[in-house]
């Protein structure tokens, strides 16, 4: 007798814990061929204000920890990615018209990418912070800071690094991040959750939403706990919402729109400048030791 | 007449009223109630009078911005007794009651002159309201008739300050206990004096102890006014306190008082929360639904 096989429900990942959507509704997901192999949860704006709620608690503590323990938890994630890589290789190609060396390229460049912002959590602030010049017996400094919630909208393609780098960005200088996975290819985004779980991430630190973007948009873009957004591959009219909705609460926008193979580049895409657009500034005074 | 409570069926019932969907007008309606049925309260040893004028800043008025019609103040203040009188001076001309634990709370763990001369001296400096603790040694110890006489010598202290009875339930380990504990404190109370509608009212915790205010403690308690009020036509009051943090779960409580003791008691004459993150959130639910935008915890003010 044939045995029936026994395929995974993706769920959500919001405050440490894999809910299905609140809205009940969910999203047929069909292969190259056109066929039905998964449906994913079509996340709704009440998930996603639940996962800034969990996001808004757990950012207290993420943001006071050492940059060196985030680097270890950080790399943590980047060992789980490499122990699930053929998981993820099957994931990037249910939805993608890939080769699988193409795919594991992806994985390979995604799990360096998490190493490589692992690496900045505890160098970011010599970069693009500074000793600022006076004219006296004193120090001056600038330091970073993290910023509070950061929304990351993965772009379409390539589904896990893209989403990868625009969690790992924010995440490495002490945010806590609400992701919302690439519209078009869910199925990594569903399961890169279960890697965040198994890597000491707390609770809340990462929340990963699978859907429609657009569905959600305006409300980050109006959600006055949302410190800053990582967007990329959006739409004028998406872009307009974000700028619009965003202005009132000040939120720090960064739209990136660059060419799929720019996207495996680090130098242009994990350097410290790209951790600097989710920090604040503080700027401080210290009286001279000698 | 001890009457038996089925735990799990308690548990069950409370659960359901978790289950109802309130949406829209109805829970702008419920939000506003749930906010003036707050008694924003602070009991920590680092309390200072300004510390409390700012927390009745916000008792009369909860929030800075506009909203049409403007958002009630909420019911009371609760403070320890030395703070009484900044409260009530704070709160001069407003609606907003001034409550005061007292009784040696939360222990309640000293003779019963101090516990006595405690509520003497809040009641004086113009209390409206006494929180009081009964004694939970004596109530375990099986010593019933102790702690029914100390809750009816604390009532014939009060004068015309309401009195709230807390049963620390989070102590008393089980759902049957906090049954006969209800029922001997109101009865107490009874015994100092005719008790008008309100006057009296029954709550769960301290605050200081974990669990505090849960659906099924405050079920049974419900049921037991409930039970009071069938025998005798008096109204008691009841006031859980303590984890009740977010709107949804006020709005929850207001499904359970509605469904168990009616209409009638959705109202700060008869029902409270003690609480006060919980005013945050409600603040936060009434301001989304008005500006349509979700707010950040920092829009609003810590005390």
């Amino acid at each position: 007798m044939s045995r029936l096989t026994v395929p995974k429900t993706y769920k959500l990942y919001i405050g440490g814990k894999f809910p299905r959507t609140e809205s009940g509704r969910s999203l047929a997901i069909e292969n190259q061929k056109g066929e039905t192999v998964a449906h994913i949860c079509h996340g709704s704006r009440k998930d996603f204000r639940e996962a800034v709620e969990s996001a808004n608690k757990a950012f207290g503590a993420w943001s006071g920890v050492t940059g060196y323990l985030r680097g270890q938890i950080m790399y943590r994630m980047a060992e789980m990615l490499e122990g699930r890589r053929e998981e993820f290789v099957a994931a990037i190609m249910v939805t993608s018209n890939v080769t699988v060396s193409a795919a594991r390229k992806e994985v390979d460049a995604s799990v360096d990418r998490l190493v490589r912002f692992a690496g900045w959590t505890d160098k970011h602030q010599q970069i693009i912070g500074c000793a600022n010049a006076v004219a006296g017996d004193y120090y001056n400094f600038t330091v970073p800071q993290p910023q509070g919630v950061v929304v990351a909208l993965s772009p379409k393609t390539p589904p896990l690094l893209g989403l990868v780098t625009c969690i790992a960005a924010p995440l490495c200088s002490g945010n806590t991040v609400v992701a919302i996975g690439s519209d078009s290819h869910p199925i990594p985004t569903a399961i890169l959750g279960e890697v965040c779980q198994t890597s000491d991430v707390p609770a809340g630190v990462i929340n990963i939403l699978t859907g429609y973007q657009k569905d959600i948009i305006e409300h980050v873009a109006t959600h006055r706990q949302v410190a800053a957004v990582y967007a990329s591959d959006l739409s004028k009219k998406d872009r307009v919402i974000l700028e619009e909705g965003g202005s009132e609460s000040m939120k720090r926008l960064h739209f990136v729109s660059v060419d799929e193979e720019t996207w495996y580049d680090n130098s242009a895409m994990a350097s410290p400048w790209e951790v600097e657009p989710f920090v604040e500034h503080k700027t401080i005074w210290h009286p001279s030791a000698c | 007449m001890r009457i038996p409570v089925d735990t799990v069926m308690v548990q069950q019932r409370a659960d359901s009223f978790a289950r109802r969907s309130i949406k829209t007008e109805s829970k702008q309606q419920g939000l506003r109630l749930a906010l003036s049925m707050i008694d924003l309260t602070t009991l920590e040893g680092k309390d200072s009078p300004e510390k409390v004028r700012s927390l009745c800043a916000k008792a009369i008025n909860p929030w800075e911005g506009t909203i049409d019609p403007p958002l009630p103040s909420v019911a009371a203040v609760c403070v320890y007794p030395s703070l009484v009188r900044v409260a009530k001076h704070s709160l001069q001309g407003s609606s907003v009651a001034v409550a005061s634990v007292a009784t040696g709370f939360p222990s309640g763990q000293y003779p019963i002159d101090v516990r006595l001369n405690d509520v003497e001296e809040a009641v004086r400096a113009g209390a409206d309201e006494i929180d009081m603790v009964i004694n939970r040694g004596a109530f375990l110890s099986g010593d019933f008739g102790e702690v029914s006489d100390e809750i009816s010598r604390v009532r014939g202290v009060c004068g015309t300050a309401h009195l709230k009875i807390i049963l620390e339930t989070g102590e008393l380990e089980t759902l049957e206990n906090i049954r006969i504990a209800s029922e001997l404190s109101i009865r107490a109370a009874a015994n100092a004096g005719p008790i008008k509608d309100g006057e009296v009212f029954i709550k769960t915790s301290t605050g200081k102890i974990s669990p505090a205010a849960t659906m099924p403690v405050t079920l049974v308690m419900l049921e037991v006014i409930r039970d009071y009020y069938e025998e005798t036509g008096i109204r008691i009051g009841m006031k859980p306190a303590g984890g009740i943090k977010t709107a949804k779960q006020a709005l929850h409580y207001l499904v359970m008082v509605k469904e168990t003791l009616g209409n009638d008691w959705l109202t700060k004459s008869l029902f409270r929360f003690g609480a006060s993150s919980l005013t945050n959130d409600v603040l936060r639910q009434l301001v989304r639904q008005h500006t349509g935008r979700y707010a950040a915890t920092y829009d609003f003010s810590e005390a």
